[in-house]
């Protein structure tokens, strides 16, 4: 019994949890600001508690950068009535967003957001099949949506749940096979060898730029953002598979959704973009000292958002793919791109060697 | 007519110039948005938008320029009114008679619910004394239903002064000018 690792190791879920939580709301926040401003709007900006506004710059700075926002969306979803629709199955009904939100707090399980702080290794389970683990656990994910457009006995959800299925299982075989040209080139799954592999040689992004380019666009399609957000479509399907749940239920898909999101942004910076290190300023080795070691997080927390933004960004830059052509450019167009990257990633390594 | 459908290009194919195009796009609002401070969000209630002139706000009793109330509880506004949001008490043959000398009664009581008003200007089309307005006023708020329902005091004071639209001395005056130029065959 290795108290002091369990210790440790409870600590850092914890916080990992919290922060990733945070990161969530926050996320809900940036990205209602970031779509205002591209749509010539201010997103919330009157938010305020009590005597924040009497703060003498901050406070109304503050409150119109819609910081508070998330606390208000957090009391909002917990006071709201929480309802069951007639004619479900209340098991399949209750369960279904557990089972989305499941996979989506699993996948920050093995991405290292840091080198070492004194003597503990940030990450909280540093596993030798790090990537396989987290294939496996997006996988999973498809689960949730499909039991909650089932679950709800109406026609769109079911739609919407079935569509999101059939997209997202095509995704993830390209998104599966674009980074084994990245195992080819690295030689280790465990993601802490990747970045000291990127450490030593390079972002990986420049020795494989299609596989990265595969990587975002199946992300996309993963984590049901637009422009592959048909099983959402506010359009086409009132609110697809999340339509019939209330308050909690409702708050759980999005906290969902937008963990994806945070997940899928640090699984690209850790693969392709070099995780914590930076090329200058003695980042790329494990960290020494303390400093070092928050400042390794900071540098890894930061390039997160970088792709948090652009998720968030991609959002209102294209129109929405129809379903045919969804799958037309899953199947048809890049599977076979990953297949011959990764013959074309195989040759020349041979060739090098 | 037929469409010209080019077939796309191959950069085009690759989606290329549609995301260069996008990037470049949702840049420029996001800076126009942010850095030059142009945004179409009219911050409400610290800005308000100009009523215009045909307005139909909350309708309000109104008073003539002597301070009378023109009411004369004909009830026609009531029996007009789609959702019976008009309620009128007439004053009987032992009530109150009017206050001014040229009308024969006034309203005992009269009692709008503003939450049944649907605001659609039919009792003041049909009001054959100008009494009812429908005013620029559109935020009502109350904390109950019987808030809500506004009675005599209340909808005289809101209303305030108008003249009304006197529309006989209109007429008169076309009448009068049509006398001075040729009407045209």
């Amino acid at each position: 019994m290795d108290w002091n690792f369990i210790i440790f190791s409870a600590l850092k879920i914890a916080v990992v949890i919290g922060v990733v939580q945070g990161m969530v709301s926050y996320t809900v926040l940036a990205e209602r600001k970031i779509s205002a401003w591209i749509q010539d709007r201010t997103g919330p900006n009157r938010t305020a508690p009590a005597y924040v506004k009497d703060i003498p710059v901050i406070g109304p700075f503050l409150i119109r950068l819609g910081i508070f926002q998330p606390l208000a969306d957090g009391l909002k979803f917990m006071f709201k009535e929480d309802f069951t629709p007639a004619g479900v199955r209340k098991i399949y009904f209750f369960l279904a967003p557990a089972v989305a939100v499941i996979p989506a707090m699993l996948t920050v399980a093995v991405i290292p957001f840091g080198s070492m702080l004194g003597a503990q290794k940030m990450v909280i389970a540093d596993l030798n099949v790090g990537i396989l683990y987290t294939f496996g656990i997006v996988s999973m994910g498809v689960y949730g949506i499909v039991l909650a457009g089932y679950a709800a006995n109406s026609k769109f959800p079911f739609l919407g749940g079935i569509r999101s299925s059939a997209q997202m299982i095509s995704y993830e075989i390209s998104m599966g096979l674009s980074v084994i040209p990245v195992l080819l080139i690295v030689g280790n799954l465990n993601l802490s060898g990747i970045i000291n592999w990127q450490a030593d040689h390079g972002w990986l992004v420049i020795y494989a730029p299609v596989a990265f380019i595969i990587f975002l666009v199946a992300s996309f399609a993963e984590t049901n953002r637009t422009p592959f957000d048909l099983p959402e479509a506010e359009t086409e399907l009132v609110g697809g598979y999340h339509t019939e749940y209330g308050s909690m239920k409702f708050a759980l898909f999005f906290l969902a959704e937008y963990s994806n999101v945070v997940a899928s942004a640090g699984m690209m910076v850790t693969l392709f973009f070099g995780g914590w290190t930076l090329p200058f300023w003695g980042l790329d080795h494990p960290a020494q000292s303390l400093g070092m070691g928050v400042a390794h997080i900071l540098v890894f927390v930061a390039k997160m958002l970088f792709f948090v933004v652009l998720f968030i960004w991609v959002r209102w830059m294209f129109p929405r793919f129809r379903y045919d052509q969804l799958m037309d450019l899953g199947w048809r167009r890049f599977l076979p791109l990953a297949l011959v990257n990764i013959l074309v990633t195989a040759i020349i390594l041979w060739m090098m060697a | 007519m037929i469409v010209n459908r080019k077939p796309l290009t191959f950069w085009e194919r690759l989606y290329l110039p549609a995301i260069v195009g996008g990037f470049k796009v949702t840049l420029k609002h996001a800076y126009a948005t942010l850095i030059q401070g142009k945004k179409v969000t009219m911050e409400y209630p610290e800005q308000k938008w100009a009523v215009p002139a045909d307005y139909r706000g909350a309708p309000y009793l109104v008073k003539d320029q002597e301070g009378n109330t023109k009411c004369v509880s004909c009830q026609l506004c009531e029996f007009v009114c789609p959702p019976k949001a008009i309620r009128i008490t007439p004053p009987g043959p032992t009530g109150q008679s009017a206050d001014r000398t040229n009308a024969e009664k006034m309203p005992a009581e009269f009692e709008i619910n503003m939450l049944r008003c649907i605001y659609c200007g039919f009792c003041q089309e049909v009001c054959p004394e100008e009494a009812i307005f429908l005013q620029k006023d559109y935020s009502l708020v109350g904390s109950s239903r019987a808030e809500m329902i506004y009675n005599k005091e209340k909808l005289l004071a809101l209303g305030g002064t108008h003249g009304g639209i006197q529309k006989w001395k209109l007429k008169l005056e076309e009448a009068r000018e049509q006398e001075s130029f040729p009407v045209k065959l």
